[in-house]
């Protein structure tokens, strides 16, 4: 029963084939099994999530049950828990019990979600393979010598190695749509705003946007229905009603106009990939879509604009930070200075240091118009390029990532390397545009994921799209090992 | 742009940030990279072209001036590494 | 060689809001400590901002009573530095769109003339937290609860050209700011800070001399004397031949000197950039009419108003109406007595003396506006002579109650009773017959001899004119 998702352990609830403590007491001794080697969680929760999914089981009994009572999943560590471990994959917030709960924690608990702990993560969300958390690399449940993709490994590793059957995730720059990619599962970042980030701790302001790791687009569209909305909480938040997900995802694909960028296929796409990639878009075609190669000219500047931006505004998100309120504070400081310095520079991971400094660069005073600017300006060129492209097409597809799962290892050393990963997920966020990333093929035994990027808010197409592309083939379906 | 090593101490000044001897050195060559993918944006024209702050250009919201939260000291001060007489200490601060 | 001084004020009013800029935590003055700072005004991890939209409008009422644009789009933007005292290691605040932008203040120097002084620009930005540096030893405690109260930055054009100019300015910028309703006004606790630029320059020259910044003056008193001894400090160091550094400095009132701020030695650079968890506040016409709406009666406009409504000089009309609180209570009596100039009089005089004696505000007279009313009243009704006036005055304000309950208690009505005076008269005539001859030999200044023994025998009760005609009619009379 643990390769279910939301949307088969709903079922399995409702038709009383199991309770929740069950399902629950099975995903935390599936997590006491296998964490050790993957290290998905940081945090496993299970007395919590055993009362929670007790009181699950008495909603359910008093008839009061909605379609997400019972389910449990995790909760990426960058979101506040209320006296749970928050930690952001940093040892500068390895003592932080939050005090308080993320509005999508809030929304999911009250849906009746049972959370079975925290899963694992680049350190404050910065890095594409999470090697940079504190609490040490994600394996890749495919290939243990592998990395699950980042900035949301852990949550990708624990999904797709069956410790929980879903999970939340952050997407800054692909953190959701690669490790979906690596590890084979479904991942949806939301237009931004479509989410609220009340309580979602900071990496780029103007870039973050929650999402899920499922493994099926339905359950994407169960799961986001519950997170979506309109939070007084959040400045960015967008007030829109958010449609029914889950009512939308069987419409049919006749007529639809897929767009592919030309520069999504160009050098540096590994030949196998594009290859599945292929043969996935020739899959839409027999649903009845046509394709049309569009142009994405500034595209290839995503990623030089992005690493000005997000370091620029982590920056200053990081700034609180600062051994007095709460976190981390070096032993025995001298003075002021020493406090701030040493409780940052041993707080801090290399990564996120690196990336403060880039920022810092950005936008200090000589360079700021040169840097921080520009990249504003390239940031709406970028943009321009989505909304022109979106008048000839209604979706645009390629590959999620050049390759499939890299080594442990092999760009921890280079960072410009591990900047690059993010090369088509990237100017996604820049435009603030929903994405996901789907199967849609194997190489080496290894899943390949296909990305669909739509316009503002039109979430529920994706889903669609995702849900009848998982229709029509199996991919999703294929788990680790087996 | 070139970045030098005193710049990488400027920054980490800035940043508040204790650097080793080797980590400024790595700083110093690892940014000096990244600088270089950053500036192959500098190749395009933006003559005229707006900054973009925020992908969703709206406007901001404004809240009801209500006093809504309560006092909760006791729990956020026990978050903290050192208080005392419901105050956050740190180490001296010189005017 | 002559000088010429150079100031520009920066300004902190801290807006009356109850709720903070961003966040739900009360503003209120004088709470324990850390009990008014939560999850946001901590910075913790994931927390938000949300703007409170009476701060916006209260900084566009402002910018309509200084006659400035108001920025239709005005956008927040992080002022990066570290200090405890600043919890998220940025000040959001407004750079290059500032919600009110240029416009003019109207000072009234001490000869009667009016300067008219240019306001840069006015900015939304948060308040600070405490660092109280005397608590402990060792350490530093940091008290959050004003972090985050709104403030208004108002930042003039260096267009004042003395220590009582920037006096003057800052007098009708507090008068203005409590006549909005926008800050509570009350400069003890805070409300309204100022931070002065000074410079000075060879009488004659155009360019600006270097300037230094002097911090956090807190007092109308204060700021004259601080600019002035760092005027004099300037053109000590300029006529020595030596240059004036570009710093910061601190005004130490008890030594009466201005002194360079160590921790603010290290140029900073704040890395201004827009603030990304907030959208820009766009404020359309119809905003800007509502708020205009509420405009009350500004000061200028208010005295022009008494000297016509009430008869006033122009002297009296702007000494009433400096004080919002002040021109309210005058107002009060005068609807209560009707007689403006006695009213202006008592108000300006021996009320304002009070008060400033005991150092309260007008709000917290001892005397309210209809027990002065009231008095005033048996002035007028000739119950009572000015004269006596003072003394009811003096019993009312040490509490002994109305001006009627104090005459009655203390005997004092006036006597108006022609034959009682003729009596006193009479008998004083009788036994001062060397005065009388002297009178009538064409000593008129005698008269006044007579006037006060009348006076002292009637314990100062008898009507002073019934005084003069009956002595008048008898001593002529042979």
């Amino acid at each position: 029963m643990l390769n279910q998702g939301i949307a088969d352990i709903a079922r399995a609830l409702v038709s009383g084939e199991y309770s929740s403590v069950e399902i629950t007491q099975a995903y935390l001794d599936q997590i006491a099994l296998h964490n050790g080697e993957l290290n998905a969680f940081i945090t496993v929760t299970p007395e919590q999530a055993l009362a929670q999914a007790a009181a699950a089981d008495q909603v359910r009994a008093s008839g009061n049950a909605g379609v997400f009572t019972g389910v449990p999943i995790a909760h990426k560590d960058i979101f506040c828990t209320a006296g749970v471990r928050t930690s952001c994959g940093s040892r500068m917030l390895d003592n932080f019990i939050a005090p308080y709960n993320a509005t999508v924690v809030e929304k999911l608990l009250n849906a009746g979600a049972v959370m079975l702990g925290k899963t694992n993560m680049d350190e404050f969300a910065m890095g594409s393979s999470n090697e940079t958390s504190y609490y040490g690399p994600v394996k890749n449940p495919w290939n243990r010598t592998l990395v699950p993709g980042g900035s949301s490994g852990g949550s990708a590793a624990a999904v797709s190695g069956q410790l929980c059957p879903a999970a939340t995730a952050t997407d800054t720059g692909g953190s959701i749509r690669q490790p979906a990619s690596f590890c084979g599962l479904t991942g949806i970042k939301p237009t931004y705003g479509r989410v609220s980030r009340w309580g979602m701790i900071a990496f780029a302001s103007s870039l973050d946007q929650a999402g899920t790791l499922t493994r099926t687009a339905e359950d994407a569209a169960i799961m986001l229905g519950i997170m979506a909305g309109f939070d007084p909480k959040d400045s960015t938040s967008v007030d829109l009603p958010v449609p029914d997900y889950c009512a939308q995802l069987n419409k049919p694909l006749h007529g639809l106009r897929i767009g592919i960028p030309r520069q999504h296929f160009a050098q540096g796409l590994k030949p196998e990939v594009e290859i599945q990639i292929r043969a996935a878009l020739h899959e839409f075609e027999k649903l009845g879509a046509t394709i049309k190669e569009i142009s994405l000219d500034n595209s290839h500047y995503s990623v030089a604009a992005y690493y000005v931006i997000a370091p620029a505004e982590a920056s200053a998100n990081l700034s609180r930070y600062d051994g007095v309120r709460f976190g981390y504070r070096c032993a025995k400081p001298v003075d002021l200075e020493d406090m701030y310095k040493r409780s940052r520079g041993e707080g801090f991971g290399a990564e996120v240091k690196r990336r403060i400094m880039i920022g810092t660069y950005a936008l200090s005073a000589g360079y700021y118009d040169a840097y921080y600017i520009k990249a504003q300006k390239v940031r709406r060129l970028i943009k321009d390029d989505f909304v022109h492209a979106f008048t000839e097409v209604d979706v645009i597809m390629g590959p999620t990532s050049p390759h499939t799962a890299f080594p442990l290892g092999a760009k921890t050393k280079d960072p410009v390397a591990m900047y690059l990963e993010d090369i088509y997920t990237i100017a996604v966020n820049l435009a603030g545009l929903p994405g996901i990333s789907i199967p849609a093929g194997m190489v080496n035994g290894l899943p390949v994921g296909l990305q669909i990027v739509g316009r503002d808010f039109d979430e529920a197409k994706l889903l669609n799209i995702a849900h009848m592309f998982q229709q029509a083939t199996a991919w999703h379906l294929l788990t680790p090992g087996a | 742009m070139a970045i030098t090593l005193e710049d990488v101490e400027n920054i980490a000044h800035l940043a508040r940030l204790q650097l080793s001897p080797t980590e400024k050195q790595e700083a110093l060559s690892s940014i000096t990279n990244i600088l270089q993918v950053i500036d192959q944006m500098q190749s395009i024209n933006t003559t005229g072209v707006e900054p973009l702050a925020h992908a969703y250009e709206a406007a901001q919201r404004l809240r009801d001036d209500v006093v809504t939260e309560k006092d909760q000291r006791i729990t956020l001060l026990a978050l903290a590494p050192s208080t005392q007489r419901g105050l956050f200490l740190v180490p001296k601060v010189l005017e | 060689m002559e000088w010429e001084t150079v100031i520009g004020l920066e300004v902190h009013v801290q807006l009356a809001t109850a709720s903070k800029l961003f966040s739900g935590s009360s503003t209120r003055f004088g709470a324990e400590p850390n009990t008014q700072a939560n999850l946001f005004d901590l910075a913790l991890p994931g927390t938000l901002p949300v703007l409170n939209g009476k701060a916006v409008e209260m900084a566009v009422k402002f910018g309509l009573a200084v006659g400035a644009e108001i920025g239709h789009k005005s956008v927040f933007d992080r002022k990066n530095y570290f200090y405890p005292d600043s919890p998220k290691g940025y000040q959001t605040s407004q750079l290059e769109f500032p919600t009110v932008g240029k416009g003019s203040l109207t000072i009234t120097l001490d000869d009667g003339t009016t300067k008219v002084i240019g306001i840069t620009r006015a900015h939304l930005e948060e308040d600070a937290g405490k660092s109280l540096h005397e608590e402990f030893p060792t350490e530093t405690g940091i008290d959050l609860n004003r972090a985050g109260t709104p403030l208004l930055e108002i930042v003039s054009e260096p267009e004042l050209r003395s220590a009582k100019e920037a006096v003057a300015y800052l007098k009708k910028m507090h008068s203005l700011i409590v006549y909005l309703g926008i800050s509570d006004g009350d400069m003890s606790q805070g409300s309204m800070r100022c931070d002065a630029n000074v410079s000075v320059r060879p009488k004659g020259e155009a360019k600006f001399g270097t300037r230094a910044e002097i911090k956090n003056i807190n007092s109308f008193r204060f700021v004259e004397k601080a600019i002035n001894v760092e005027v004099a400090r300037q053109i000590d160091i300029l006529e020595d031949g030596s240059k004036v550094k570009q710093e910061t400095r601190l005004y130490d009132a008890d030594k009466n000197e201005t002194r360079s701020m160590r921790s603010k030695e290290v140029a900073n650079d704040y890395r201004y950039f827009p603030e990304p968890d907030l959208l820009p506040i766009v404020i359309d016409d119809a905003f800007i009419s509502k708020i205009r709406a509420t405009l009350p009666e500004l000061p200028d406009v208010k005295a022009l108003r008494f000297q016509i409504q009430y008869e006033l000089s122009a002297y009296d009309a702007t000494v009433l109406t400096n004080e919002f609180h002040t021109a309210a209570f005058f107002e009060e009596v005068v609807a209560a007595c009707q007689d403006a100039k006695l009213s202006a009089n008592w108000v300006m005089g021996d009320l304002q003396a009070c008060l400033n004696k005991a150092e309260l505000s007008i709000q917290r007279s001892p005397v309210s506006s209809t027990a002065l009313a009231g008095m005033i009243s048996r002035i007028l009704d000739n119950t009572i002579s000015s004269k006596i006036a003072k003394t009811v005055f003096v019993a009312m304000v040490a509490g002994e109650g109305s001006a009627d309950s104090i005459i009655a208690a203390k005997g004092l009505k006036q006597i108006t009773d022609t034959g009682a005076i003729e009596l006193i008269v009479d008998a004083i005539i009788a036994t001062n017959t060397k005065q009388v001859e002297q009178y009538r030999a064409g000593e008129e200044k005698v008269f006044a001899f007579f006037v006060g023994l009348v006076m002292k025998e009637s314990r100062g009760k008898a009507n002073p004119n019934q005084i003069n005609l009956i002595l008048k009619s008898k001593l002529t009379a042979k």
